[in-house]
C-alpha cells in the first residue's frame, strides 16, 4: 500500500509501517557493515592492549599507529605503485580497443558481427581458471628480453595489462556496442557522405558520445582491475612485483605478526577503491547494471 | 602448442576487413532492428569507403579480437587439447597423448575431485537461496522511495566494492579462533573451547559462504534495484485500484515483470559460483573441506606439482559446465534483441 501512495509525493510521512521498515533496514545496514567496522576497531588498538584484555573489550586508547606501521613496515606505498603501472594502462587500452571493436560491430555489417560479438561476451563470462593453465605456460615461453624486468612475459607488469585487456574487453565490447548502437545512425551517416574518414566517424563523432558509458566502464575496470587477485598471484612470481591486492597475501604472512596490523593493511588495500566509489558512485552503479539489463 | 592455430585463426580475423568493406545500409532501420535478412546496399555508399578506411577498419576491429581470441579462446581451446595429455611443462617432446586417461582418473580416483564438485553446487544453491532473495527484499524495500535510501545501499554495496581477498581477511579476523569476534562474543576463544571456523572441515565451508553471501546480496539488491525501476508506474497503479495489498501486488505484478533481471540474476550466480576463488585462497587456500575446481586447476600450477594434462581436465569441466549456461543463455539474449 506504502508503495502506491509513495508515488505521488518524493516521502511519505512517518507511519507505523515506515518506522519498522526504517529500523528494520538500518539494523540490517549496521549488521552489514559489522565485519568492516570490527576491522577498523582492531586496527584501531594496539596489539598490546587487545592481547591483555581481549578483542572484545573497551579500548583505552585508539590510534592510527597500526596504519602507519603497516603502510611503512610492508613498503605498502611500492605494491600501489606496482598497481598503478598495471592498472592505468589496462584501463585506458581496454576502454580504447573495446571501444574500437564496438564501433565496428555496431555501425558496420552486422552478420559476421553477432558471432564476433557472441564470441567477445562469452569470453568474459568464462572462469579464468579454464584458461590459466596455457596462458601460464605461454607466458613462460615468450622471451621479452630488455622490455619486462623478468625477460618474459610471465612475471611482467606487460602480461598482467594484456591479459586484463584481453578478458575485460569482452565486457566492455558488448556494453559499448550496445551502446552505440543506440546512437541516431543519421550522424555518422551524413558525415560518411561528406566525405569523413571512418576514423574521423569514430574518434569525433561516436566516441565523443559515448561519454557517459565509457565513464561508467572506466570507474568498473579500475575498480576491477584494481581488486584482481587471481591473474597476479598465478602470472606473478617475484613478490616484489605483485600488485597490492595479491601482495596483501604474502605481507599478511612475512610482516604483520599480529591480527590488528592485518587489519589495517586490509583496510588500506580497500581505501582507494572505496574512494572511487564514493566519488563516482553513480557511474559504478550504472555501469554494473549497463551490461547486466540487457538480458 | 598454440602458434599454429593462432595463425589459422589470425588469417580469418585478418580478413574481416573485406568484410568491414559493405558499407554501411540505406536505412538507419536496417541497423538499429536487424530485421532485414540481407542488408540492401546501396551501390553509391560502396565507394565512400576508401582504401583506407577498409584497412582502419580492418585495424579497429582485427587488433581487439586477435588479442582477445589468441588469450581467453585459444587458451580455452589449449586446455582441451592438453587434458588429452600428460605434460610435465618442461619441454614439448615430453607431451604424452593419453585419451582419456586424465578424466578416467579423476572421475574414479581423484579423492578431491568430487567434494570439489560438490562445493561448488552448494556454493550456488547457498547463493541463490539466501543472498538473491534477500537482495530482492531489500531491493524492493529501497525501491519505496523512503528517506536515506541512498546510505542503506551504501552500507549494503560497499561489500561488491571491496576486493574478495580483502573480504577474505576481513572476515578472518571475525572468525579467527582466540581472537574474533564471534568466538570472542559467544566466550569459545579459550583454550580447549575453541571453535575453530576456519580450520574444521565441516564448518569452514559454511564460514566462507556467510562472506560470500555477505558480499552477494549487495551485487543481487543493485541489479534488481535496476530491474524495478523499469516496472511500469501504471502497473501498480492499476493493481492499487484493482484494491490488491502490498504482497498481491509484488506477487502477481512486479515480480513476473522482473524476469529479465532474473534472468541475469542466475546466470551471474552460477558464474559466480563456478569462478570463486580468492576467498577460499586466502582463508585456507582450499584445503580440507573448502576444495573447488577453481582451486584444484591453481593447485596445478602455483604448488609443488605441475600435471599440467590434468590440471586441464579439470579446466575442461569447468569450460563444459560455463558454456553449457553461457551459450544458452546468450543465444536467448541476441534473439530478443535482433527481434527488439
Amino acid at each position: 500500500m506504502s508503495t502506491v501512495s509513495a508515488l505521488g509525493k518524493q516521502h511519505t510521512p512517518l507511519r507505523p509501517a515506515r518506522i519498522l521498515l526504517h529500523t528494520f533496514l538500518t539494523v540490517t545496514a549496521l549488521a552489514w557493515l559489522a565485519p568492516l567496522l570490527w576491522a577498523l576497531f582492531a586496527a584501531l588498538r594496539p596489539y598490546a592492549e587487545t592481547s591483555d584484555k581481549g578483542y572484545v573489550s573497551w579500548p583505552d586508547k585508539l590510534s592510527l599507529d597500526n596504519f602507519t606501521d603497516a603502510f611503512e613496515q610492508s613498503d605498502m606505498l611500492h605494491y600501489f605503485g606496482n598497481t598503478l603501472i598495471i592498472a592505468v594502462p589496462a584501463v585506458l587500452l581496454t576502454l580504447f580497443l573495446s571501444s574500437c571493436v564496438a564501433f565496428y560491430l555496431s555501425r558496420f555489417d552486422f552478420r559476421v558481427n553477432l558471432f564476433l560479438l557472441l564470441v567477445f561476451t562469452a569470453g568474459n563470462l568464462l572462469p579464468q581458471q579454464v584458461i590459466i593453465t596455457p596462458l601460464y605456460r605461454m607466458y613462460l615461453l615468450i622471451d621479452l628480453p630488455g622490455i619486462t624486468m623478468s625477460g618474459k612475459l610471465y612475471d611482467s607488469a606487460l602480461g598482467l595489462v594484456l591479459i586484463h585487456v584481453a578478458f575485460q574487453s569482452g565486457f566492455c565490447a558488448f556494453v559499448l556496442s550496445n551502446y552505440m548502437r543506440s546512437l541516431p545512425h543519421e550522424l555518422t551517416e551524413a558525415a560518411l557522405v561528406d566525405g569523413a574518414s571512418v576514423w574521423r566517424l569514430y574518434w569525433q563523432i561516436v566516441l565523443p558520445l559515448c561519454k557517459p558509458a565509457m565513464a561508467a566502464l572506466a570507474t568498473l575496470l579500475s575498480i576491477w582491475i584494481y581488486n584482481d587477485f587471481f591473474w597476479a598471484i598465478v602470472l606473478i612470481s617475484t613478490g616484489e612485483n605483485m600488485p597490492i591486492t595479491s601482495a596483501l597475501n604474502n605481507l599478511s604472512g612475512q610482516y604483520f605478526t599480529d591480527p590488528n596490523l592485518v587489519a589495517a593493511g586490509a583496510l588500506l588495500t580497500a581505501i582507494p577503491t572505496l574512494i572511487v566509489y564514493f566519488v563516482l558512485q553513480r557511474q559504478f552503479v550504472s555501469g554494473l547494471t549497463l551490461g547486466a539489463n540487457k538480458g | 602448442m598454440t602458434a599454429p592455430t593462432n595463425a589459422g585463426v589470425g588469417t580469418g580475423i585478418t580478413s574481416t576487413p573485406g568484410a568491414a568493406a559493405v558499407p554501411p545500409p540505406g536505412s538507419p532501420n536496417d541497423m538499429t532492428t536487424h530485421q532485414k535478412k540481407r542488408p540492401r546496399v546501396p551501390s553509391g555508399h560502396r565507394r565512400l569507403l576508401t582504401r583506407r578506411d577498409r584497412v582502419t577498419l580492418g585495424l579497429m576491429a582485427g587488433v581487439p579480437t586477435i588479442l582477445h581470441v589468441a588469450l581467453v579462446w585459444l587458451t580455452a581451446l589449449a586446455s582441451v587439447a592438453l587434458a588429452f595429455t600428460t605434460w610435465d611443462g618442461i619441454g614439448f617432446d615430453s607431451i604424452k597423448w593419453v585419451g582419456l586417461h586424465n578424466f578416467s582418473e579423476l572421475f574414479s580416483s581423484n579423492p578431491q575431485f568430487w567434494p570439489a564438485v560438490e562445493h561448488n553446487v552448494i556454493w550456488f544453491v547457498v547463493l541463490i537461496l539466501v543472498p538473491t532473495p534477500m537482495g530482492l527484499f531489500l531491493a524492493v524495500q529501497l525501491d519505496k522511495k523512503i528517506r536515506f535510501s541512498r546510505v542503506y545501499q551504501t552500507a549494503f554495496f560497499l561489500p561488491v566494492v571491496v576486493s574478495m581477498a580483502v573480504i577474505g581477511f576481513v572476515w578472518q579476523l571475525v572468525y579467527n579462533p582466540d581472537t574474533g569476534l564471534i568466538n570472542s562474543l559467544i566466550g569459545a576463544n579459550e583454550p580447549g573451547h575453541y571453535i575453530d571456523w576456519i580450520g574444521d572441515p565441516d564448518l569452514n565451508l559454511w564460514a566462507i559462504l556467510v562472506a560470500a553471501s555477505w558480499r552477494h546480496t549487495g551485487y543481487m539488491m543493485i541489479l534488481y534495484l535496476a530491474g524495478l525501476k523499469g516496472v511500469d508506474p501504471s502497473l501498480r497503479e492499476a493493481t492499487a485500484l484493482d484494491g490488491a495489498n502490498e504482497w498481491q501486488t509484488f506477487r502477481h505484478v512486479i515480480f513476473p515483470t522482473l524476469r529479465p533481471t532474473n534472468t541475469v540474476v542466475l546466470v551471474v550466480t552460477i558464474i559466480e559460483a563456478l569462478r570463486a576463488f580468492d576467498l577460499v585462497f586466502v582463508f585456507n587456500k582450499g584445503a580440507q573441506g573448502t576444495e573447488l575446481l577453481s582451486i584444484l586447476v591453481t593447485n596445478n600450477i602455483i604448488g609443488e606439482s605441475s600435471r599440467i594434462g590434468y590440471g586441464s581436465a579439470i579446466a575442461v569441466v569447468l569450460l563444459v559446465i560455463s558454456l553449457a549456461v553461457i551459450i544458452p543463455y546468450l543465444i536467448a539474449t541476441f534473439r530478443k534483441e535482433r527481434r527488439a
